[in-house]
């Protein structure tokens, strides 16, 4: 009994170890790891235990359910592609939210629904264990659903702008309310009724909640549902007693939350308003007139204003990941980089639909991330800088964040491409970016449009080179 | 003309209401087979290319160009036929078989002045301009401010005539502006005329022979040609000092190595147009006194002001240059347009009593006729470009470019001098513009983060905890001890997590989540099938996250890789 709690202890500094060595490059495969060693040690510890109590036939169960959750599991992590992490992340999560509601709905029916009977739990502590299959059921139904929604949403199954139900704060707030209510009377009297509305009511709100969020709020969304995954693995613990599921869920939540934080600081934005949704559905259509004339060029163009650049930076952006371009990019900064001339990237921190997407999709191509900046890291170099690619992005490098006090994205910091001697924007269209804000960068002097698909321009690019 | 015959004449009709199509000339196609039909078929006639003449410049001493055999490939680029006179680039050293492998033709000095566009550099003659087809365009330097009997000449004529030293000092129209081109080379060049008839070199030494001291320059008027004559200069190893009226500009006098030299207690000039204007009495008085001071020291004095359509303003007296030290140089870059020195005459050396040698030389960039050509036919090819949109060969002229409109002196014999003023933002103005805006903080939607308002959240989020836990049954409370210090653990670790690798983070913190498993495991085979079945379930997805997000983090920490 005592070597499975000393192996919790043991897995949960495992775990915070292998969070602290992902905070650096060098240290990040230790830290991951130290993160396999710890739930090795845990998933050990645990089996170990159960084995002694239960049947041989439970602990085949138990084999065949792992083996086949892990074979899943290795073969789509084998088979994803970079620019599908999004959809893999909030997959996974979803899962998370799944396990705790079975978990939640095991905890009633192996206690409250014995009632009299069951031995587990002393019948003083009765009305904080249903409070807790409560609450962990519904953390764990808005991670499912949520999630869920985020991965149609990030695969394109379902479209990405926000859903806009009327009073959608108001039916938020309602549901909180609603099930501040539930859990009062599944404390006084625990019935499976009251707990299938409450499982109903999460789920449904779960839904909402992302569904009203647009696309390009995404990294604030996936950080949050992976925050969510944490505490439902946290309420899972209370409700278990168990420290290593409380530790892990806290460590988990809290990290989701600070990631969350970051996305919402470098779009200038609150949590509270990332939340309500609905940014960018006004303005897109008010807004989308073209204020002043933007100049095109050709990739050959672009081929020799890059030969002739001593500095390049390119600031990619989700139009890259769309694009698959990464492949091409990372070839065009070899090449750039052999004849004699000095290529960085700048990555604005919610650049694609993940944190640190960008990052992971320049890493795939091979483009060693001593190159890669971040925007706080670039920014002051940009005025030196001969030539910037901007790909894919739009809202990143909008100078109206800093120059326009009335524009819906005012204050946010952004990457400040405009310094720069040249500008070349890799685009599709004229059409405005996520927040629906016309970008006054196309119209200026020193900025150039390469219009058409991403990939194919930076292998134009490439051959004329 | 290419052959006979081929050439008839379209009026347009029906002009768009912003563009002009320049082209109202047709004519028949292949000029090989010689059509005798005259217009009205358009249909059935397919759109030759627009032929570009670069006739030989006939101004005497004029040795630049309007084409190189590199712009030739450019213009032939953007569609359109070149035809060069014989010999338009001997003087500087473009020989015809050059501009015959760039793709132009060779042809005869009235075969260029009747090509569909004539690119020229001097002021064309009265005789030239009678060469020039009906409907033909001209776009050559013309003076229009300081030669109404040209613009007359010109308007007599159904032409079209841009004037490429009238381009608004606007950035856009940098790259068209041949003032600045040929002052930048006139500017390096008055340097060299300087050194040559300096009886000194310009650095300084120190050799077993004795000390040199540099030579001293003062270069008067820090525009385009001023900058260019103070990094020459310096480059050459003198010490410079320069002065402007606009004091703003002692930061790029600095870049290039020289020293601003200030007229005392200056209220400031410019009038909103990039170029200097004429200055106050007062003003005058003080700088006087200054360009006294200097004179008396300094060995070499280059000239460079000019206000535009105005003479030139006389900046050195003759006791100036009577106090300047025998032996000394004044290069005045404004005798053509009257001078900025006393005594300096047009294209002439002249040498005071006082030994002091006045270079009035107007013709300096000519004196570079290989880089000046090259220079001014890039802004010409800039042009040519600007005024076809389509690339397709076809010049159209839009009037409502500002930079067209400016530049356009007569179109199709309508005199259009002199254009609206454009007013130049990025000049200096006498009272600076109200600055825009600053930045909104960067986090305005947290405004009031004040210290108190920390405490007073902190406190009361520890009242309700405290009284939460106070009520609590122990167990809950050895839990909630737990919780509350890992929540604090995982933000202090996440705060240093590189935004690089949020990615991998958020991979292993999903495949740590997973930990849930450990949860579903205790579950299984007790309490009935029906928890077993769920918690397998459990399980299996919680599998899923354990094996595949530590997997898929490994994948990509593999793929980050140092240069």
């Amino acid at each position: 009994m005592n070597a499975a709690a000393a192996a919790y202890i043991v897995a949960a500094l495992l775990f915070v170890l292998s969070l602290a060595g992902l905070s650096k490059h060098e240290t990040a495969k230790s830290g991951n790891a130290f993160g396999i060693a710890g739930m090795a040690i845990a998933l050990a510890a645990t089996i170990g235990l159960a084995a002694q109590s239960i049947e041989a036939a439970a602990v085949g169960l138990i084999v065949v359910a792992m083996a086949a959750g892990a074979a899943i599991g290795l073969w789509r992590a084998r088979r994803v592609e970079m620019t599908g992490m999004p959809e893999l992340i909030a997959l996974l999560h979803s899962f998370v939210g799944l396990a705790a509601v079975l978990v939640g709905w095991n905890g009633y029916l192996s206690v409250e629904a014995q009632a009299g009977t069951q031995t587990e739990v002393p019948a003083d502590l009765l009305g904080i264990h249903s409070a807790e299959v409560v609450i962990g059921v519904f953390i764990g139904a808005v991670t499912l659903t949520g999630s869920i929604v985020a991965f149609l949403k990030l695969s394109a199954r379902i479209p990405s702008n926000p859903l806009m139900l009327p009073g959608r704060n108001w039916l938020n707030l309602g549901a909180l309310v609603a099930f501040v209510a539930l859990t009062v009377a599944f404390v006084v009297s625990p019935g499976l009724g009251l707990l299938v509305a409450v499982t109903v009511l999460a789920l449904a709100l779960g839904w909402h909640l992302v569904a009203s969020i647009g696309g390009g709020d995404m990294p604030v969304v996936v950080s949050m549902l992976n925050s969510y995954s944490g505490w439902a693995a946290a309420a899972s613990g209370f409700l278990l007693d168990n420290d290593l599921l409380i530790i892990t869920g806290a460590l988990v939540g809290s990290s989701g939350a600070y990631l969350s934080w970051i996305m919402c600081r470098a779009m200038n934005r609150s949590f509270l308003s990332v939340i309500a949704g609905g940014f960018g559905n006004e303005g897109s259509t008010a807004t989308g007139t073209e204020d002043g004339v933007h100049t095109e060029i050709t990739a050959e163009e672009v081929a020799e204003l890059l030969r002739d650049a001593k500095s390049v930076v390119i600031t990619p952006g989700y139009g890259m990941a769309v694009a698959h371009a990464q492949g091409p990019v990372a070839e065009l900064t070899r090449k750039l980089a052999e004849s004699g001339a000095e290529v960085r990237f700048g990555i604005h921190p919610v650049a694609g639909r993940l944190p640190g997407h960008m990052n992971v999709l320049l890493a795939e191509a091979k483009v060693p991330y001593d190159i890669v900046l971040e925007m706080d890291e670039i920014n002051d170099d940009l005025a030196a800088t001969s030539v910037v690619l901007v790909i894919g992005a739009n809202d990143t490098v909008n100078p109206a964040a800093l120059e326009d006090p009335g524009s819906p994205i005012a204050g946010m910091p952004v990457l400040q491409v405009w310094e720069a001697g040249h500008v070349v924007v890799f685009k599709r269209s004229m059409s405005t970016g996520y927040a629906g804000v016309q970008n006054p960068l196309f119209f200026r002097e020193n900025t150039r449009m390469l219009f058409g698909d991403a990939r194919e321009r930076v292998e134009d690019i490439l051959k004329a080179l | 003309m290419i052959g006979p015959g081929c050439a008839t004449m379209h009026a347009v009709q029906d002009r768009p209401p912003t563009g002009v199509h320049l082209r109202p000339l047709y004519r028949t196609a292949p000029s090989s087979a010689p059509s005798p039909r005259m217009g009205g078929d358009r249909a059935v006639q397919e759109e030759p290319d627009v032929l570009i003449g670069v006739p030989r410049e006939s101004r005497p001493g004029e040795t630049r160009v309007a084409a190189t055999p590199a712009t030739v490939r450019q213009l032939t680029a953007l569609g359109y036929d070149v035809l060069v006179e014989a010999g338009a680039g001997a003087a500087a050293s473009f020989p015809d078989d050059a501009y015959r492998a760039a793709g132009a033709r060779v042809g005869t000095h009235v075969q260029a002045w009747t090509a569909d566009v004539v690119l020229h550099v001097a002021k064309p003659t009265a005789e030239e301009v009678g060469l020039l087809r009906d409907g033909a365009v001209l776009i050559s330097t013309l003076a229009p401010a300081l030669d109404p009997d040209l613009l007359a000449t010109l308007a007599a004529r159904p032409i079209t005539a841009l004037a490429m030293d009238a381009v608004p000092r606007i950035s856009r129209a940098q790259s068209l502006d041949v003032l600045s081109s040929m002052a930048n080379i006139a500017g390096y060049r008055a340097v060299i005329e300087a050194a040559h008839a300096f009886g000194r070199s310009f650095t300084g030494q120190v050799t077993a022979a004795g000390k040199v001291p540099p030579a001293t320059v003062l270069v008067v008027g820090a525009g385009v040609a001023g900058l260019a004559a103070i990094g020459a200069a310096s480059s050459l190893g003198a010490v410079v000092r320069a002065t402007d009226v606009r004091p703003e500009v002692a930061e790029q006098i600095a870049s290039l190595g020289g020293e601003y030299v200030g007229v005392p207690a200056d209220e400031g000039q410019g009038g909103g147009t990039g170029y200097a204007t004429v200055t106050s009495a007062d003003y005058d008085r003080r700088a006087a006194a200054m360009y006294a001071e200097q004179a008396r020291d300094v060995d070499i004095v280059i000239t460079t002001a000019l206000i535009p359509g105005r003479p030139a303003p006389r900046l050195i007296t003759e006791e100036m240059v009577a106090a300047m030290r025998p032996g000394s140089v004044v290069v005045d870059m404004a005798a053509a347009q009257g001078g900025n020195v006393a005594g300096s005459v047009p294209d002439e050396v002249v040498v005071t009593p006082n030994g002091v040698t006045i270079i009035g030389y107007t013709d300096l960039p000519a004196r570079l006729p290989g880089q000046a050509s090259q220079l001014f036919g890039t802004n010409l090819v800039n042009l040519v470009k600007l005024l076809t949109p389509g690339k397709g060969g076809q010049l159209v002229l839009d009037l409502d470019d500002v930079v067209q409109r400016s530049m356009t002196v007569v179109r199709d014999g309508e005199l259009l001098w002199p254009p609206p003023p454009v007013q130049v933002s990025a000049a200096p103005q006498a009272t600076p513009a109200p600055r825009p805006p600053a930045p909104a903080p960067a986090h305005p939607t947290h405004p009031d983060r004040s210290p108190a308002r920390t405490a007073a959240v902190v406190g009361v989020a520890a009242a309700l905890l405290f009284l939460a836990a106070a009520f609590s049954p122990n167990q809950l409370i050895g839990n909630l001890t737990v919780f509350a210090l890992a929540v604090v653990v995982g933000f202090y670790v996440i705060g240093n997590v590189h935004h690089a690798l949020h990615t991998p983070l958020m991979s292993v913190t999903n495949a740590i989540s997973g930990i849930i498993v450990v949860g579903a495991l205790l579950q299984i085979g007790h309490t009935g099938a029906l928890v077993t079945v769920l918690a397998a379930v459990a399980v299996l997805v919680a599998s899923i996250n354990v094996f595949g997000g530590f997997a898929v983090t490994r994948r990509m920490l593999g793929m980050f890789t140092r240069s």
